[in-house]
């Protein structure tokens, strides 16, 4: 066993052992930043002092790919190379990244200094390439040296936020979060007054007529999961915002973290208002950095403020909010793998039912929430359900965030009505496919989602219209592929996705996402077997019916429906 | 809540207790679910899927073991959606791990024609036999990841937390803290890991010896040896027995 000074543990463990558990994630990502890993004595500190098994604890290090048991270089670079990144020269990238290694002597070793890694989606699509360096976001020019970009030298473009209105965006276009003072005097908070005047019943009742519904990926009634956990008889309750951010694709959320902080803010305390949770939890993408940063700042803010902690703006209603980090799961922002990541464990998804309203956080009754789910609460509040459903159409009600990314000329965040067509959003607000080439190709929802071709460019973007085209609106995300693009390759990169992030409890995903990537390399090397495609049927036929959660139910869906879409592609030659 | 409630499974009314598993009440009227990770004593977490059958109005198939009845529920257990999932799962371990020693699971690809050799090319889980104490050997690349032997260890029997698992996804294996041999965690060798393990990954030492074709002789020498090694805790026993 190395040695190591456990000295600067010491307030960690003090800090946390009140908590138990719970407070496993924080307690190793506190020791790694110490030492740069989590050294075996540390480990077995951290045991000791929150009374969590030592085997306990190896399974959770092991779980998340942001912590490390060994030693890495001092500096760890994340390199994207999912969809957008790919298409913008993410291999040549990671290339760059490896060909020089640096190392320093430590106690008479000679260590990496640099440690490279592959990385899924880090939600910086927009500014694809994409790496981060030691959790900063970098999008590496053409003439940025690989000494700038290991600086973390490279500066990053200001993300594009535009579209038909700003409602949700409101306010987001000033590269920089808006703090405090300056969202109240854009009305913010104003919402919380109001809510605060009305009873929860009321809210609930608003919020349940505003048609509401969650922009998480599942699109469930908001006001329904609030009643619900409302009308449990149990004590405590809680209310978590779901920032786990994850789905290639996807970064409005992150987006919104950057921006306007106490928008979310405001959403969360008025959910906790409505379903009587005096406790809450937000839980942000570990790879988020500073999102996280500038939610933190913002919880102090509404502390000092009296928007957050006892007797709210004298209402007598107390609430406080706790920010956890992720670290390294796609799966955890499964709302109840998010639990167990909270609770100190594995990122394993629990069986449903019981869901989570009535058994929750800490087996608790529980409101879990997308951030932009959140972000449309004070606008209802303020609106009226009636207000708020002159927006979009009737079946789907409100503004909806887009990301775009992928072949387009202007890869960004758009905020558009529900109802507006695709082509509308690819082609008047996002300038359309790249360098004037044709589409051939846009996933619809990420990962899990679908390919659009160009007969559904005049589709309306709605929950009622994409189910019918066969599309998911997952949580907004559409990638573009220009006709040049390989499908074989994008698709081989979806399935890799999913393998690496399958959490590996049930036997479908677990095993069926290996081999759906292993016919897929195939596929891509032009090695395809007779038979592939049937096993490629079979595979995902049987994921998404009999997978225990969303991870394995739609791991197969995108290649199916590109199995569909060019079946040519994976015959054998 | 009502006290009973009545369903029909593959068109046969059959009435139960409310909390009964689909699984239990198609026992009682003689319909056979199979089942792999689930165990009488152990908690269900409903792992393997082999059990999945179709409830009519559910989106996904549900699994027998832990799904529980309602009233008017309709099941059918043997539809085609339903035998697809269960010979692919099969395929699928069959690809994964050795089941040679899993005679469960080999009456069901039986059953279900599944191919075991569905899936060419396919990475196996392949890890080496770990010998590292005189009660039994982990031959994980047998392992199926039913995880009955973690929870035994744990909340399901002994509260001894002595294994858990390294890896997620299909890299996942069962293990120890920082990989260390068993003598040196909380193991208390009570073997109920070994008594609940489905396909022989778990084994007593004796029995693997035989298997290996030592006489009883030989078995005798080579675990007093190591008996002696555990007693003496501050050895380190892992690297100096680990085999292969
Ligand atoms: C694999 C997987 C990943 C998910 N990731 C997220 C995520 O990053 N953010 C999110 O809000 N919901 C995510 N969800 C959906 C959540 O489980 C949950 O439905 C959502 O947080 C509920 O909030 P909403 O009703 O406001 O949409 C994910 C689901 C699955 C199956
Ligand atoms: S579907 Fe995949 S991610 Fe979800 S529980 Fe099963 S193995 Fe884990
Ligand atoms: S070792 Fe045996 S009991 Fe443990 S998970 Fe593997 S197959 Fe199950
Ligand atoms: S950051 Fe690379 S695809 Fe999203
Ligand atoms: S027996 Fe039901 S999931 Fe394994």
């Amino acid at each position: 066993m190395e040695n190591i000074d456990l000295t600067p543990l010491l307030p960690v463990l003090e800090k946390y052992s009140p908590q138990g558990q719970t407070a496993l994630l924080p307690a190793l990502q506190d020791a790694q930043e110490i030492y740069g890993y989590v050294p075996e004595q540390a480990a077995i500190e951290i045991s000791k002092g929150l009374r969590v098994p030592l085997a306990e604890i190896h399974g959770v290090l092991e779980f998340y790919s942001l912590l490390y048991n060994k030693p890495v270089g001092k500096t760890v670079v994340h390199v994207c190379t999912d969809p957008a990144c790919a298409m913008a020269g993410a291999e040549s990238l990671l290339k760059v990244m490896n060909r020089k290694l640096e190392f320093h002597v430590e106690k008479g070793e000679r260590l990496p200094s640099i440690t490279v890694e592959k990385a899924p989606c880090l939600g910086l699509c927009e500014h694809a390439p994409a790496l981060m360096v030691q959790g900063k976001p970098v999008a590496p020019g053409t003439s940025d040296t690989w000494e700038d970009i290991v600086a973390g030298k490279t500066h990053l473009a200001r993300p594009s936020i535009s579209g038909d209105i700003a409602i949700l965006t409101a306010g987001c276009n000033q590269g920089k979060p808006t703090e405090l003072a300056g969202y109240i005097k854009m009305n913010g908070y104003a919402a919380l007054q109001k809510a605060l005047q009305m009873t929860p019943q009321s809210v609930i009742a608003e919020v349940k007529a505003s048609g509401l519904v969650g922009r998480g990926g599942a699109a469930f009634p908001t006001g329904v999961k609030w009643e619900g956990a409302a009308n449990t008889p149990m004590e405590p309750k809680y209310v978590v915002c779901n920032a786990d951010e994850a789905e290639p694709g996807t970064f409005k959320d992150r987006i919104m973290m950057e921006n306007m902080p106490h928008r979310i803010l405001e959403g969360i305390i008025i959910a906790a208002y409505a379903i009587g949770a005096n406790k809450g939890y937000m839980y942000i993408r570990g790879e988020y950095l500073v999102p996280y940063q500038v939610m933190n700042h913002a919880v102090e803010e509404a502390r000092q403020a009296g928007y957050l902690g006892k007797n709210i703006l004298g209402s007598g209603f107390d609430f406080d909010l706790e920010l956890r980090r992720g670290a390294g799961a796609y799966v955890c922002g499964e709302e109840t793998a998010l639990f167990e990541s909270i609770e100190g464990k594995r990122g394993f998804p629990r069986v449903k039912p019981p869901f989570p309203t009535t058994h929750g956080l800490f087996g608790k009754p529980t409101v879990i929430n997308n951030v932009e789910t959140l972000c449309n609460v004070p606008f209802i509040l303020l609106e009226g359900a009636s207000g708020y459903r002159k927006i979009g159409t009737e079946k789907s009600p409100g503004p909806k965030l887009f990301c775009l990314s992928g072949d387009v000329e202007k890869p960004g965040l758009y905020e558009v009505p529900f109802g507006v067509t695709f082509r509308h959003l690819l082609e008047d607000l996002a300038g359309g496919v790249r360098h004037g080439k044709k589409m051939k190709a846009a996933l619809f929802g990420g990962a899990a989602g679908a390919f659009a071709i160009e007969k559904d460019l005049d589709v309306r973007l709605t929950f009622e219209d994409l189910r019918s085209a066969g599309l998911p609106l997952g949580s907004g995300v559409i990638t573009v592929f220009d006709e040049t693009r390989d499908m074989k390759d994008i698709c081989l990169r979806l399935a890799h996705f999913f393998a690496d992030e399958s959490c590996g409890k049930c036997f479908p995903c677990q095993i069926g996402t290996q081999r759906q990537y292993e016919i897929l390399q195939r596929v891509m090397q032009g090695d395809t077997l007779p038979g592939d495609m049937e096993r490629l049927r079979d595979i995902g036929q049987t994921m998404t019916d009999s997978s225990i959660c969303g991870l394995g139910q739609t791991a197969g869906l995108a290649i199916a429906s590109a199995t569909r879409l060019w079946p040519e592609l994976f015959q054998p030659q | 809540m009502a006290d009973k409630i009545t369903l029909t499974i593959d068109n046969q009314p059959v009435t139960v207790a409310p909390g009964t598993t689909i699984l239990k009440a198609a026992e009682q009227i003689g319909v056979k679910i199979p089942t792999i990770c689930y165990h009488d004593y152990c908690t269900a977490n409903g792992l393997c899927r082999i059990c999945v059958v179709e409830v009519e109005g559910s989106r996904t198939l549900v699994p027998a073991c832990i799904g529980k009845v309602s009233e008017g529920m309709k099941v059918q257990t043997h539809t085609e959606r339903v035998e697809t999932s269960r010979r692919t799962i099969l395929e699928m371990l069959a690809s994964s791990v050795d089941l040679s020693e899993a005679p469960d699971i080999q009456e069901y690809i039986v059953e279900y024609h599944a191919d075991t050799a569905r899936f060419p090319e396919a990475e196996e889980r392949q890890p080496s036999v770990i010998d590292d104490n005189p009660m039994f050997i982990r031959d994980y690349a047998k392992c199926i990841l039913c995880w009955r032997c973690v929870q035994v260890c744990a909340d399901d029997a002994q509260y001894t937390y002595a294994i858990n698992f390294t890896g997620r996804g299909y890299e996942t294996q069962i293990g120890t803290f920082f990989n260390k041999s068993l003598p040196e965690t909380t193991c208390v060798f009570c073997g109920q890991c070994v008594g609940v393990c489905p396909t022989g990954a778990l084994k007593p030492k004796r029995e693997w010896l035989l298997q290996n074709g030592f006489s009883q002789n030989e078995i005798m020498e080579l675990t007093r040896s190591q008996r002696k090694q555990h007693t003496r805790r501050e050895v380190p026993v892992a690297n100096k027995v680990e085999q292969e």
